[in-house]
């Protein structure tokens, strides 16, 4: 596969808008295709996608193509696995980038195994080493407490990007680019699963991974009371939203949804409120792009006093009614 | 059902951050001794999801683990046999030292092609040491059966089929699979069970099988069957500049730490 060439991002669409992370790893895959001076093509894989086409070339896409088909609304590796074998072979990219999401994280090994490589995942940056022309992966190890940089000989070479990771570009509705579609013949023998149903179970008011302002509890509240009144009434304070350690999600305190950290969401809001939070990297590595981190933790030696810009030392039932009070007056 | 769980040995992942050491010179974690090794968390959810099948119908039903490593601590891998698996295999030997995900994944794939026939293997949805993710997956893919990842729940339906609840970003899909098939399990499943007294009494008088790659016929394995490298391994620093808000009370530190955020126009 010597001839390789070109970076192919694989996008996701949710009714019929460009997820910002497909902004995000466009933004990623321009700049090394211009490193490169080599096309940068994106794939759509999906049902109604509407515009979304229009909208991959204005974050940065050459050519765009869009598999567009009723069998490809839900997401399904068996299926989507027949569009990406036919899509590389047309494509025969140098390299291929993924979002690290649910969808991402499951597709990205299979095609990889499938092509003979290994995929990097969960990337955080991404750089083409001059001399090799290869591109390097940064990613973090070790469930966050160490960074790593990864390459391999063999092509393509294939990454996923953490969510927030990249800055998208700014759309450009007058870029130049091609939206064509994409047309997969589905062999029904190959697939292998059936999606029987897609169970919401999104949160009322604003979406954590939106939120400006994200106030988020740990094991240290003890129980599903404090998110329900003292987090959510500080979070509507400062119309933000309530997030949590896995603790909380673990023993059903709160949904599973509003998890943040490596293996949940992974957010970079103005302002992250830590209470009774240790601080584990897994966590942080969820909220350490957040803008000001304060926690408040009883024990002074925790090490979200590491991560933290400001931090209070207490309980958190006698700190947090006080630093309510003078908040609301304060924003009056 | 005759299913097969793959478990990692790892260093204790809630150890605290502090304890961390890296020999960066040669790439390499630095196994700080006061932290005990533990079965990866994700993977003892996976025995947890096998098990739950396996008390369901306990006639037909066998659980097989499978790690890979090199030095394994006996009471650490024998975990899974304490908590209700039938057999433990081992595929230990320095040769298997340094692999990437494909590395792992072809060794066990070629160790379940020796187990034999099988209908489920479940691993966790990633290791806590490279946080990688790939490896079941992978293994999926060079045996050529179908995957679901990261369920937190697993129900053995008729007609060859299983149903797995996946858990994606906004809720869950629902999906039914054919099997032979392999299953990545996630916390949302559940907390594992504990090892029982009479479990570990069992598990003390079974002896793992221990293959080395020419057992299972590979003849590249560990760190020459990789197919990523390692370029640079370092710890980024932390410029940790905390402003700890001290007051007569931790009430007026509080109301303190407020007007702290709007001086600095926080909120
Ligand atoms: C592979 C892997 C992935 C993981 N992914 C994630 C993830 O995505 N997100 C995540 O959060 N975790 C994740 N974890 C788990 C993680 O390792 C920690 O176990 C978890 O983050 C700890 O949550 P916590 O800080 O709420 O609990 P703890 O570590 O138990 O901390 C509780 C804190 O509350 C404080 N406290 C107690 N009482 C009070 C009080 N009255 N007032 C004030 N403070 C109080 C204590 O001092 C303590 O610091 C993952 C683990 C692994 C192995």
């Amino acid at each position: 596969m010597a001839d390789n060439k070109g970076i192919l991002v694989v996008g996701e669409v949710a009714e019929g808008k460009l997820l910002p992370i497909t902004a995000e790893i466009l933004g990623a895959g321009r700049r090394l295709a211009d490193e490169l001076k080599e096309q940068l093509s994106c794939f759509l894989i999906g049902a109604q996608m509407g515009d979304a086409g229009k909208a991959a070339v204005a974050a940065g896409a050459d050519k765009v193509y869009v598999a567009d088909d009723a069998q490809l609304k839900d997401y399904e590796n068996s299926t989507y696995m027949q569009v990406m074998e036919k899509a590389v072979a047309e494509v025969a990219p140098r390299i291929i980038i993924m979002g690290q999401t649910a969808n991402g994280r499951d597709l990205a090994p299979r095609l990889a195994f499938k092509l003979g490589v290994s995929a990097v995942m969960d990337c955080l940056e991404l750089a083409i080493d001059q001399a090799t022309r290869l591109m390097q992966c940064t990613r973090a190890v070790y469930g966050g407490n160490a960074k790593a940089i990864f390459t391999s000989e063999a092509v393509p070479q294939i990454a996923t990007v953490r969510t927030k990771a990249s800055s998208p570009l700014a759309p450009d509705a007058g870029r130049k680019g091609d939206v064509v579609p994409f047309a997969v013949a589905l062999d029904a023998s190959k697939i292998k699963a059936k999606v029987l149903q897609m169970v919401k179970e999104e949160v009322a008011g604003i979406k954590i991974e939106d939120a400006a302002a994200v106030v988020a509890g740990g094991r240290g509240l003890g129980g599903p009371e404090p998110f329900s009144k003292e987090l959510a009434d500080l979070a509507r304070i400062l119309k933000g939203a309530v997030g949590a350690s896995r603790p909380p999600c673990d023993n059903k305190w709160v949904p599973d949804s509003i998890q943040v950290g490596l293996t949940g969401k992974i957010i970079a809001p103005e302002l992250y409120i830590a209470v009774g939070i240790s601080g584990s990297s897994q966590h942080m590595s969820g909220c350490a792009g957040s803008k000001c981190i304060v926690a408040i933790n009883k024990d002074p030696e925790a090490n979200i006093f590491k991560e933290a810009r400001f931090g209070v030392v207490g309980d958190w039932k006698v700190v947090l009614p006080a630093f309510m009070a003078k908040v609301k007056e304060l924003l009056q | 059902m005759n299913m097969i769980v793959c478990c990692k040995q790892v260093l204790d992942p809630e150890a605290a951050p502090s304890t961390f050491k890296l020999d960066a010179a040669n790439n390499r974690m630095v196994q700080p001794p006061e932290v005990k090794p533990v079965i990866n968390p994700y993977d003892e959810q996976a025995v947890e999801a096998a098990l739950r099948i396996k008390d369901t119908d306990k006639a037909g039903n066998k659980v097989t683990i499978i790690s890979l490593g090199n030095n394994l601590l006996r009471d650490v891998v024998k975990k899974p046999l304490s908590m209700g698996a039938d057999e433990l295999i081992l595929l230990e030997d320095p040769a298997f030292e340094g692999g990437d995900s494909y590395a792992v994944a072809s060794a066990l794939a070629a160790a379940i092609k020796k187990v034999g026939p099988f209908d489920l293997i479940f691993c966790g949805r990633q290791e806590s040491e490279w946080d990688d993710g790939q490896v079941g997956s992978g293994l999926a893919e060079l045996l050529g059966i179908p995957s679901v990842t990261v369920a937190k729940k697993v129900e053995v339906q008729s007609g060859g089929t299983v149903k797995v609840e996946r858990v994606v970003a906004d809720g869950f899909q629902v999906l039914e699979v054919q099997y032979p098939a392999l299953i990545t399990v996630s916390n949302e499943l559940g907390e594992a069970r504990y090892a029982t007294l009479k479990g570990i009494m069992a598990a003390s008088k079974k002896q793992p099988i221990v293959w080395k790659p020419a057992d299972i016929g590979v003849d590249k394995a560990g760190a020459a069957a990789r197919k990523t490298r390692v370029v640079k391994l370092f710890q980024p620093v932390k410029e940790g500049k905390c402003d700890i808000i001290s007051a007569d009370s931790p009430a007026e530190a509080g109301a303190l730490l407020a007007q702290k955020l709007r001086e600095n126009k926080v909120i």
